[in-house]
């Protein structure tokens, strides 16, 4: 049997039940897989072994719909350890974590790429595979749609009470009649000596078909914005600036057709942000709301434009994306060393280590402190208020901020070529100089023990973490998706359905016979339709009473009907048209 | 923004959605009697007449068609009570007070929080029974399924004793990423659409249950039409509210999918889902085949619901489940 065949085509000429039984194949489906063929599992082998033959089979094999759900399950259980195991384009931290932890499972993990399930070449293999399988079906359906649109509906089957909807009345009336009735209600129409053939809701099959198309749509488009696109962050604080360019990333992942010219060339300055919290109840300290004021230079020497940044309302320069992601404090601390030069001056972000009262902790790296390097670990407390044994935040707003200084001098470690971060401070080659000191309010500062020097606590700033992405993909994806919604829901809204009428003049008055046939099942509303078709069929063609044998009486109220007819004229016309 | 909690209004929300499964609990022995002591549904009749009976099915007359054949067989074989059927009539009657104050319990409690109330896992657990029980009420006035209604009322009230128990949270504000119309899209549409999968999984386990013979389920043909229904209503409500995700995700954290924990399991859920209707619509795969697909792709939604949040965290840690 070959894949072309749609049910139905030749349904109409069974009896009704495999008929019935034959369409529900296609009904929500998208493989254009005779039922036949399917209830077969794969197709036998072919009996020659030549090449073609061999690819026939396996081409066959793959576009069977039994294939086509196992590769949807091996989809669906392959994204499985994706959510399993850290992802390192989702959490790299954590992925190097696992390394740390448990470092030999961790390579095996990694050999199998199960740290990167979503990029792996097996998780390729199955989403190419089942596209391929895919597109092998949807792309003889098109053809086999496009030949359908072409063509009239078929003949009326020669028994129209062995269909599923059948009904049957006395009256009179002329084939055209009933085509023109027909087309009205939206039905392609075909017509022979005695019958008239009706069908209907093809939006089905192309609602099933673009939705089909769609998929492959966001593939593509996702394919598109991972080669073309690049993501990202960087942390600022207030009163910098942001230039985009590669080197400024804190971290930086583009695409692999990403060159440093991709990068739209706009800047901007955080001049001001504004956190607003919960002030009471339960709930008290969750933030509210986030206010990053920029102010944007889309290009070189274009105005200065002022934009408002929130959480669910991105920066949008040419495409590029800027994402408001996280904040914190970042006080400015002022460090002379015990030569008495400044030493270092200005804002240190600080990383939350507790969200609801922002309690933060820093470190202060002072390579360039004389007679020795310092370093300082530094607690942040926003609203600072004493607690049993120490000081605590109690809320996560400025209210009264106040830092706490460890002090170390000696080496900072920071000239053996070894790559450090800036926020971990390595005390082996380091003295402890003060363990936790007062907290120090802005403007108050603390001497260090030895002539070491002075720290001051100068103010607070926040600071902002960033994520700038740009993805052509973006819109296309967008568009397909839609595309996808929408033909999903006419692919199982629309039904496929088929009605004949037949005239018969065999003994004395003429008999209406009507028969339909809903290609898809859940055809209740079919029954709601086919019943109002009879009936408006009735209403218009039916003879006085059609309960009572038709006689000759019936003549009489057939006169309506003939005058009626004459207003139907042009549209006999059309059907000669076709 | 509504940051001021009216903690009057919150309360009644509470009492409201207790007193929802108060009623809920009285709905289900309506129903389990009428079950239990009711008149049998028929001997399954012939292939070829069920089909001409069940092609009408849902429909008045064809309605009618059915439960007469019921009628006939069951007085046969099975003694039932005549009190049975008011039984489930004022079960039915329980069920809309239930709704009611179902609803009322979920207008509340966003109006006591200025928000739509569905902002973390207790609100969104109420969301889904509520979207259960409407469908099941709504289905109930055209079809013949009230055989379903002991084991819908059954999972509701657990799911909200569940909710009340272990996931309850006093009403107030949700944190800026949450506050966004795409909240009401995302969560709104993602909550109608298990409602009705859940509704549809319910179906699915009495089509493993029903055997054939005289029984008071009706039979697996009916059985599997109803859970086809649910599950093809669902799927473009689940296919939006991934898509809404995902757009609300490019707005929020600037990518519209970067494969979360929650966003894989909705589109596990979605393939399984998927993967159901094309077993349905296959010879072959139709009948015991496909429910059980139905019903693993139900688990994965279920995992999505609660275990993603528990295991996994990721980025969708709203649920501010307590403890």
């Amino acid at each position: 049997m070959s894949r072309s065949h749609v049910p139905g085509e030749s349904g109409a000429e069974r009896p009704a039940a495999a008929a019935e039984a034959a369409t529900v194949a296609t009904a929500p489906g998208e493989e254009a897989v005779a039922p036949e063929e399917t209830a077969a599992a794969p197709p036998r082998r072919p009996a020659g072994f030549g090449p073609v033959a061999w690819l026939r089979w396996g081409w066959r094999t793959l576009t069977s719909m039994r294939t086509a759900l196992i590769l949807l399950f091996l989809f669906a259980v392959a994204s499985v350890p994706g959510s399993i195991f850290p992802q390192r384009g989702v959490s790299p931290e954590k992925v190097a974590e696992y390394f740390r932890d448990s470092p030999s499972l961790a390579e095996w993990l990694d050999r199998l790429y199960l740290f990167d399930v979503f990029q792996a070449p097996w998780y390729a293999a199955i989403y190419l595979l089942l596209f391929v399988s895919l597109l092998g079906c949807v792309l003889p359906r098109s053809v086999t749609l496009y030949r359908e649109l072409r063509r009239r509906p078929p003949a009326a089957p020669r028994n129209l009470s062995r269909l599923p909807r059948h009904a049957a009345f006395h009256g009179e009336a002329e084939v055209a009649e009933l085509a023109a009735h027909l087309r009205r209600k939206g039905f392609r129409v075909a017509t022979g000596p005695d019958w008239v053939a009706g069908e209907k809701g093809y939006l089905r099959e192309v609602g099933n078909l673009l939705f089909h198309f769609a998929l492959i749509g966001i593939l593509v488009a996702v394919g598109v914005g991972a080669v073309y696109g690049y993501r990202g962050n960087v942390l600022v604080v207030e009163g910098e600036g942001f230039a985009n360019t590669v080197a400024v990333y804190d971290r930086f992942q583009p695409g692999r057709l990403v060159t440093a010219d991709s990068l739209a060339p706009f800047t901007f300055t955080l001049r001001d942000f504004q956190a607003t919290y919960q002030a009471e109840g339960e709930r008290q300290g969750q933030a509210l709301d986030y206010v990053a004021r920029l102010g944007v230079t889309d290009r070189p020497g274009a105005p200065e434009r002022a934009y408002d940044l929130r959480v669910n309302e991105p920066l949008n320069v040419d495409g590029t994306q800027t994402y408001l992601l996280n904040h914190g404090y970042a006080p400015v601390v002022k460090v002379t060393d015990g030569e008495g030069q400044v030493a270092f001056e200005g804002p240190v972000p600080c990383l939350p280590v507790d969200q609801r009262t922002l309690t933060s902790e820093c470190v202060i790296k002072v390579p360039d402190a004389r007679p020795r390097q310092l370093g300082f670990l530094a607690r942040f407390l926003p609203s600072t208020a004493s607690a049993e044994g120490g000081y605590v935040s109690v809320f996560p707003a400025a209210i009264n901020p106040t830092v706490q200084i460890w002090a170390f001098s000696g080496d900072l470690g920071l000239d053996d070529g070894v790559p450090q971060s800036v926020y971990q401070l390595d005390t082996d080659k380091l003295q402890p100089l003060v363990m936790q000191s007062d907290p120090l309010q802005p403007g108050q500062r603390l001497t260090l023990p030895d002539g070491a020097g002075t720290i001051e606590f100068t103010g607070v700033k926040e600071w902002i973490t960033l994520q700038i992405t740009y993805d052509p993909g973006r819109l296309p994806a967008l568009v397909s998706a839609v595309v996808a919604t929408v033909a999903l829901v006419l692919s199982l809204v629309v039904r496929r359905r088929r009605v004949w009428i037949r005239v018969s003049r065999a003994d004395g008055p003429a008999t209406i016979e009507v028969g339909g046939l809903a290609r898809t099942e859940g055809n209740v509303n079919f029954t709601e339709e086919f019943d109002e078709i009879v009936g408006s069929l009735r209403g218009r063609f039916a003879a006085a009473s059609d309960e009572r044998p038709a006689t000759a009486a019936s003549d009489a109220e057939q006169r309506p009907v003939a005058a009626a007819t004459d207003t139907e004229r042009p549209v006999r016309g059309r059907t000669a048209k076709e | 923004m509504g940051n001021q909690v009216n903690t009057g209004l919150a309360q009644l929300s509470d009492q409201l959605i207790l007193v929802t499964v108060l009623l809920y609990l009285g709905a289900m022995i309506g129903y389990a009697l009428e079950l239990a002591f009711g008149r049998p549904r028929g001997q399954a009749p012939a292939p070829r007449s069920r089909e001409l009976v069940t092609v009408g099915g849902g429909e008045g007359g064809g309605d009618r068609a059915e439960a007469g054949t019921g009628e006939d067989a069951g007085t046969a074989a099975v003694p039932y009570a005549p009190w049975a059927a008011t039984a489930g009539r004022v079960a039915v009657v329980i069920s809309w007070l239930g709704w009611a104050a179902n609803l009322g319990g979920i207008v509340t409690r966003g109006v006591a929080s200025g928000r739509w109330p569905w902002g973390n896992m207790y609100e969104f657990t109420v969301g889904i029974c509520f979207a259960a029980v409407t469908t099941f009420l709504v289905l109930l006035l055209r079809q013949r399924i009230r055989f379903l209604g002991a084991f819908l009322m059954l999972a509701a009230a657990l799911g909200l004793g569940f909710a009340v128990l272990y996931l309850y949270v006093q009403a107030g504000p949700v944190v800026p990423a949450l506050n966004s119309y795409w909240l009401a899209l995302h969560v709104g549409a993602a909550i109608i659409a298990s409602g009705l999968f859940f509704l549809a999984a319910v179906t699915g386990v009495l089509y493993l249950v029903r055997r054939p013979g005289a029984m008071r389920l009706p039979d697996r043909e009916t059985l599997e039409r109803i859970a086809h229904r649910a599950i093809v209503l669902a799927f473009p409500v689940w296919t939006f509210a991934v898509i809404a995700g995902a757009l609300w995700a490019d707005r929020a954290w600037g990518r519209y999918w970067g494969w979360d924990p929650k966003e894989v399991w909705s589109f596990i859920t979605w393939l399984a889902y998927a993967a159901y209707l094309h077993a349905h619509a296959t010879a072959g795969w139709r009948g015991k085949r496909s429910v059980i697909i139905q019903l693993v792709a139900c688990g994965c939604l279920l995992f999505n619901l609660v275990g993603v949040n528990i295991f996994f965290g990721g980025l969708h840690s709203y649920a501010d489940i307590p403890g």
